[in-house]
């Protein structure tokens, strides 16, 4: 039986842990080393650590903070943030991280997605869109952040990012963002219809049966999530929670067959 | 002492780290004479077969590996890529892998690909095909961390294990008298992979 992972998505600015609403409104959370120690006591699939401002800042994710989270992470987990060469990588994987996340690199020069792949072969390298919906010109790909706007649209470019070999995709709605009212479905269901690789749903997640329409009706073959995991209630108190077995067990019983 | 063969393919520490709270002696190594004194091996690894392989020959790795494997009989337990080594050949890249079972790896070839998507990338049973101190404490119906776009076909079914269902049935542990293969990570796969390592590293 198959059953999908589950992701926590943490943010880093500045080494903490922030979240936002529609990559803006970054809300301090905490220290991102605590929150391994607490995903690994709720015994979390994965996670993926995300530096929003790296790009922006054109440097690359801590090395020191891939080391810190590597000595404490019992889960795989995913770095990106501003990753460029083949050397930042190699450092990033060799200080534990079991895959890296590109995204605005890779969108400037794809036949680094190929390269990367052929390297490092291609479970290691995933690709992240952001996508949001423009008021004229429909869904685009944004890069930088969410900051600039760019003319691809998201089906054609996950046929590049699985051309060029990356072994996943990770389709992140920009409006969904933090809003916790549902993964944009049919988004994440045009983007599995056009490629052969894994697709990785985030952005919106509130509730469990997101998770389960995700990768039902979206056939995601994972789902990643931020506020989910970081905030309880309808008042957004801060509270690190990820479901136990029996309920992931349950909300994805069949899920393929 | 245990040894890890360390060949540069993926990372090693996670395997380090599943066999820490062990208390025995461990050691990444990418020494012939740590292999030559090993009283278990593990060989891990993640990428491409023929690079891996190109890699095990560049260490000048195949005599030492052959001769503690065939002639001295120590258990050996390949994970994910480590186990498809064992076979005679890949679809992946031209190399000939260490011949130890009599296998060949194919990629996954999946019709519906909409539901089943390659790499198979997730958590997932086993079906257990045949009795073995590996398994020890091991209740079918648990999951395991996969990934990977290829998998083992074995020529002969006694070898097989489990096997495990991603739109059909592949193998997931392959076993030939010391040489264990596990297809999914047993590292990354909380208490029941750390029980399956607890039983390579004690059992056999």
């Amino acid at each position: 039986m198959f059953r999908p992972r589950v992701i926590p998505v943490l943010l880093l600015k500045n080494l903490g842990l922030v979240k936002s609403i529609k990559f803006k409104k970054h809300k301090y959370i905490g220290d991102p080393i605590n929150s391994v120690k607490i995903f690994n006591d709720l015994k979390a699939d994965e996670l993926i650590f995300l530096d929003i401002l790296a790009s922006k800042e054109k440097r690359t994710v801590s090395l020191d903070f891939v080391k810190n989270v590597g000595s404490e992470a019992n889960m795989p987990f995913g770095v990106g943030g501003g990753i460029k060469t083949i050397e930042d990588i190699r450092k990033i994987i060799s200080a534990g991280a079991e895959k890296v996340i590109l995204n605005t690199h890779a969108f400037l020069d794809q036949e680094f997605i190929k390269k990367a792949s052929d390297e490092f072969g291609s479970s290691t390298i995933c690709v992240s869109m952001d996508v949001k919906k423009t008021l004229f010109k429909g869904e685009r790909v944004f890069i930088y952040g969410g900051s600039k706007m760019t003319k691809m649209k998201p089906v054609a470019y996950s046929k590049i990012i699985e051309q060029m070999g990356a072994g996943e995709i990770i389709v992140n709605s920009i409006d969904r963002d933090g809003v916790m009212e549902g993964y944009n479905i049919d988004l994440i269901k045009r983007i599995s219809k056009n490629v052969s690789i894994p697709v990785v749903a985030l952005g919106g997640a509130g509730k469990m049966s997101d998770f389960s329409s995700a990768t039902r009706e979206g056939f995601a073959s994972a789902v990643a999530a931020g506020s989910k995991f970081i905030y309880q209630g309808t008042r957004r108190a801060v509270l690190v929670n990820y479901p136990n077995k029996e309920i992931l067990n349950k909300i994805f019983s069949n899920v393929r067959k | 002492m245990i040894v890890i063969v360390d060949y540069g393919m993926g990372n090693l520490g996670s395997v380090l780290k599943s066999l820490r709270y062990l208390n025995l002696e461990v050691k990444i190594s990418e020494s012939k004479l740590d292999i030559e004194i090993a009283s278990k091996i593990i060989l891990p690894g993640v990428g491409h077969f023929s690079r891996a392989m190109k890699k095990l020959k560049d260490l000048d790795f195949f005599d030492v590996l052959n001769k503690r494997v065939l002639e001295d009989k120590v258990p050996v337990l390949g994970i994910c890529l480590g186990m498809q080594l064992f076979a005679k050949s890949s679809e992946e890249g031209r190399s000939k892998g260490l011949g130890w079972i009599d296998s060949t790896i194919s990629k996954f070839s999946i019709k519906d690909t909409l539901r089943w998507k390659v790499p198979h990338i997730g958590w997932n049973s086993i079906s257990i095909k045949k009795n073995n101190f590996l398994l020890d404490n091991i209740v079918e119906g648990e999951l395991f961390y996969f990934v990977h776009s290829f998998h083992m076909i074995c020529k002969d079914l006694n070898d097989i294990l489990s096997t495990t269902n991603y739109s059909y049935n592949f193998v997931s542990l392959v076993q030939k008298d010391n040489i264990y293969g596990a297809q999914f990570h047993p590292e990354k796969s909380h208490k029941q992979g750390l029980q399956l390592i607890q039983n390579f590293v004690l059992n056999t």
